[in-house]
C-alpha cells in the first residue's frame, strides 16, 4: 500500500524546538490553506480559546474545530477536498472573555465577494480559474449602457443595464441578436464578471454575439418568488421595448431568461406564466424548495411562495421553454433540490443540460459555469470557422 | 480544372505552391484572383496573401460585394433573411434528429461483437444516419432552389453587375486562391456570384476555402467547449471537388484517436472519402477529378 507523504503541518508538529520562529518560517514558506493533494490544511495564528472553520459545504458540519499545535499559537484543521473543489470559508475565533469573532482568514489573501460581504477561498488541488473569466486584451470589449424602464406592473422605474457586443450593428438588416435577460444583473456584473465573460466568450466564438439586459430587483424576495407583476414587467413591458428599439431576433429561440438562486426561481416562474415566449432558461443553483409531504420546507416565510410554486410545478410539470441549462454546486444544500428538478423538467418535454461543480452557492461558481450554459444556449460560430 | 487543396496556412506553404505552379516569381502567368470573404470584415486584410503571391493577387472582394447587394437590393436582402430563418430551422431540426440517430449508432457499436446480428444492427443504424444526412441536404438544396427561383439573382441588376465584374477578373486570372474562414459565408458568396460557372483557371484553396469546393460541406468540432459535437451536413459546396469530405485542422478538431467514432464518420459519408487537411498537406486533384494515390483518409475499419 502506498503511504501518503507526511503533511507539512505534521512535519512542523514533530519539529524540536517548536518555537515562534519555527512557526514564522513555516507560515512564510507555505501559502494558506496548504493544499497537498486532496488534503487542505487550514491555519489560524493567535491566542484564542477555540477556533472553528466555518463553511457551507453540504454534508459536513458547518463548524469544524481547529486544533492547537502544542506549545504554539498556531491552530490547524485538515480537510479532504476532492480534486477541483472550490470552497468559501471563514474562521470563527472564540476568546477567553466570551467574545466570538467571525473573520476572513488573515493568512489567505484570496477572497470571494458577494452582496452580503466577502469570504476567504480555498482552491483545492486541480481547481483552475477559467482564463475566460479574466480580461483578455485580445477580446474587443462590448459596451454597457444604463436605461430606465418605467413599469406599471411593478409600480416603479426599473433600471436596466444593456450589454451590446463589440461589433454591435444597429443598422445591418441582416443581423438580429439573441437576447439574454439576467436577473440580479448588478450582481452578475459585479461579482460574476459578466461583462468580461461575455466579451471573452464572444471573442472566442464560443458564444453568439448577443444583447444582454441586466435587470435589478426592487424587493427581491417578493419580485423573484413567483411574482405575477415581475413576470408582467419582463414580458409585457421590458421585452417589447427592447425588441422595438434594438435589432433583436424576436423569436423564442432568441430569448433566454437567466438567474441564480431566487433569480433562477424568477426565471422559471416568468416562463411558466408566459409559456412559449422564452425559448431557453439558464438556471443556476435555483432555490427550488418544495415539499413532498407536509409544509416543513425549512426555508422560512420568504420561501412560502416559492414552495407553493415549485410544488404546483412538480405536481403538473409544464413545458415552459424548449431548453433549460441547469447548474448547481455539489457543496450547496440546494444540490438535492436541483437534482430532483431535472427529471421533472425533462418529463415536461424540455431539453435539459445539467451541470454540477465542486463548488458552493457562490457568484464565482455561477461565473465559472457561464461558458457551459451560454455556449449551449446561444452557441457561437466556432463550428463554421476553419482558418 | 486543376485544383490544389492545402492544409491550414498558419505557417504558409502557399508561396511554394504558387511557385511550383508558375503563379509567382519570374515568368508568372498573370494575376491571381483571391477570395478572402471567409474573413468577413477582415476581408481587405490580405497583405500577407499578396506578399506570398509576390504581388500578383487581385482580391475579388466577394464579402464587400455581398454587403453591397444587401444594401442596394432590399427585396433580395429580405428574401435572404427569410431563407436564413428557414435554413436555421432546418438545421436545428436536423441536429435534433441527428443526435438521437448517432446516439443509437454509438449504443449499438458499444454492444457490437462478432455476432452478425449486431453487425447488421450497426449497419442499419449507420444507414439511418446516412438517410437523415441525405434528406437534410435535399431539403437545404430545395430551400435554396426555391429562393433562387423566386428571386432570380441573375435578373437582379446589382447582382448581375457584381457577377460581371467577378467574371471579368476571373477570365484574366491565371489562378483562383480561396482562403479559409467562415465556411458558411464563403459558400454563400461563391454561390451568389456564380464563381463555379466562370472559373476556368487553376484553383488553390485551403481550410474553409477547400471545404466550400466540395459537393457536401460537413461541419465538425469534437473539441468544442460543449464536448464532442456531431459532424453535421451543412449544405452543398461548389462541387468542384467530388466524393470527399474535407476536414481541415482534423487533429485539433476531431477525436482522431477514438477509432470507433472515426469509423462511424467514415462509414457515414462513404463512398466519399474523409480527408484530413493538416498543416503542410497538399493534394493535387487533376482536371478529370482524379486524386493522387496515397492520400491519407479516415478509415471505416
Amino acid at each position: 500500500m502506498r503511504t501518503l507523504p507526511k503533511l507539512a503541518i505534521n512535519r512542523l508538529r514533530e519539529r524540536r524546538p517548536l518555537d515562534a520562529a519555527a512557526v514564522d518560517r513555516f507560515l512564510a514558506r507555505y501559502p494558506v490553506p496548504i493544499v497537498e493533494g486532496a488534503r487542505c490544511t487550514f491555519l489560524y495564528r493567535g491566542e484564542a480559546d477555540e477556533v472553528f472553520l466555518v463553511h457551507r459545504i453540504f454534508g459536513l458540519p458547518d463548524h469544524l474545530p481547529l486544533r492547537r499545535v502544542r506549545g504554539t499559537d498556531l491552530w490547524y484543521v485538515v480537510l479532504e477536498l476532492p480534486e477541483g473543489s472550490r470552497v468559501e470559508y471563514q474562521l470563527e475565533v472564540a476568546f477567553a472573555d466570551g467574545r466570538r469573532e467571525r473573520i476572513n482568514d488573515p493568512l489567505n489573501p484570496r477572497l470571494a465577494h458577494s452582496p452580503v460581504g466577502s469570504s476567504s477561498v480555498c482552491y483545492a488541488h486541480g481547481h483552475v480559474i477559467p482564463d475566460w473569466t479574466v480580461p483578455d486584451p485580445e477580446a474587443r470589449p462590448g459596451s454597457l449602457t444604463d436605461m430606465m424602464v418605467p413599469s406599471r406592473a411593478l409600480r416603479r422605474d426599473c433600471p436596466v443595464t444593456l450589454y451590446r457586443p463589440a461589433r454591435f450593428r444597429r443598422d445591418d438588416p441582416g443581423t438580429r441578436y439573441p437576447l439574454l435577460i439576467v436577473h440580479d444583473g448588478g450582481d452578475y456584473l459585479r461579482y460574476a464578471a459578466a461583462k468580461t465573460v461575455l466579451d471573452n466568450l464572444i471573442h472566442r466564438l464560443d458564444v453568439a454575439e448577443l444583447v444582454a439586459a441586466f435587470v435589478y430587483p426592487g424587493d427581491r424576495l417578493a419580485e423573484y418568488a413567483n411574482s405575477a407583476a415581475h413576470a408582467r414587467f419582463l414580458t409585457a413591458e421590458l421585452l417589447p421595448r427592447l425588441e422595438a428599439e434594438l435589432p433583436l431576433a424576436g423569436t423564442p429561440s432568441g430569448r433566454c431568461l437567466m438567474g441564480s438562486s431566487f433569480g433562477a426561481v424568477a426565471s422559471l416562474s416568468v416562463a411558466y406564466r408566459h409559456p412559449g415566449v422564452y425559448g431557453s432558461l439558464l438556471l443556476q443553483s435555483g432555490s427550488f424548495a418544495f415539499t413532498d409531504i407536509g409544509n416543513d420546507h425549512g426555508g422560512g416565510p420568504v420561501f412560502e411562495p416559492v414552495v407553493r410554486f415549485v410544488n404546483r410545478f412538480r405536481a403538473a410539470p409544464r413545458r415552459v421553454a424548449d431548453r433549460l441549462f441547469v447548474s448547481c454546486g455539489v457543496y450547496e444544500p440546494l444540490i438535492v433540490r436541483n437534482r430532483s428538478m431535472v427529471p421533472v423538467f425533462e418529463a415536461a418535454g424540455m431539453t435539459v443540460r445539467y451541470v454540477e461543480a465542486r463548488d458552493g452557492h457562490s457568484w464565482e461558481n455561477w461565473r465559472d459555469r457561464l461558458r457551459d450554459g451560454l455556449s449551449w444556449i446561444f452557441p457561437g460560430q466556432q463550428k463554421y470557422f476553419y482558418e | 480544372m486543376r485544383i490544389v487543396l492545402l492544409g491550414p496556412q498558419r505557417r504558409p506553404t502557399l508561396e511554394g505552391v504558387a511557385r511550383s505552379l508558375g503563379l509567382a516569381g519570374p515568368g508568372a502567368g498573370g494575376p491571381v484572383a483571391a477570395i478572402t470573404a471567409g474573413w468577413q470584415e477582415r476581408e481587405p486584410d490580405d497583405a500577407l496573401l499578396v506578399t506570398l503571391l509576390e504581388g500578383q493577387a487581385v482580391n475579388l472582394a466577394l464579402y464587400r460585394r455581398w454587403l453591397d447587394v444587401r444594401d442596394r437590393d432590399p427585396e433580395y436582402r429580405a428574401g435572404e433573411q427569410r431563407l436564413a430563418g428557414v435554413l436555421a430551422e432546418l438545421q436545428e431540426l436536423y441536429l435534433l434528429r441527428l443526435d438521437y440517430a448517432l446516439q443509437a449508432v454509438y449504443a449499438v457499436q458499444r454492444r457490437s461483437g462478432a455476432a452478425s446480428a449486431s453487425g447488421d444492427a450497426l449497419g442499419e443504424a449507420v444507414e439511418a444516419v446516412r438517410e437523415l444526412d441525405a434528406a437534410h441536404l435535399r431539403r437545404v438544396n430545395e430551400a435554396r432552389l426555391e429562393f433562387f427561383d423566386r428571386l432570380r439573382p441573375h435578373d437582379r441588376p446589382v447582382i448581375a453587375e457584381h457577377r460581371a465584374e467577378v467574371s471579368a477578373v476571373l477570365a484574366d486570372a491565371a489562378a483562383l486562391v480561396i482562403a479559409g474562414g467562415h465556411v458558411g459565408v464563403l459558400a454563400e458568396v461563391l454561390h451568389l456570384f456564380n464563381v463555379a460557372a466562370v472559373v476556368r483557371s487553376r484553383v488553390i484553396a485551403w481550410s474553409a476555402g477547400a471545404m466550400a469546393l466540395a459537393d457536401r460541406i460537413v461541419l465538425f468540432h469534437d473539441r468544442s467547449v460543449l464536448g464532442a459535437g456531431h459532424a453535421e451536413v451543412y449544405g452543398s459546396g461548389l462541387s468542384l471537388v467530388r466524393d470527399a469530405v474535407l476536414l481541415p485542422h482534423a487533429r485539433a478538431r476531431l477525436l482522431l484517436d477514438d477509432t470507433p467514432r472515426m469509423a462511424v464518420l467514415a462509414r457515414r459519408f462513404a463512398p466519399a472519402r474523409c480527408v484530413p487537411l493538416e498543416a503542410g498537406t497538399r493534394i493535387d486533384v487533376s482536371a478529370d477529378g482524379a486524386w493522387p494515390p496515397g492520400i491519407r483518409t479516415i478509415e471505416a475499419a
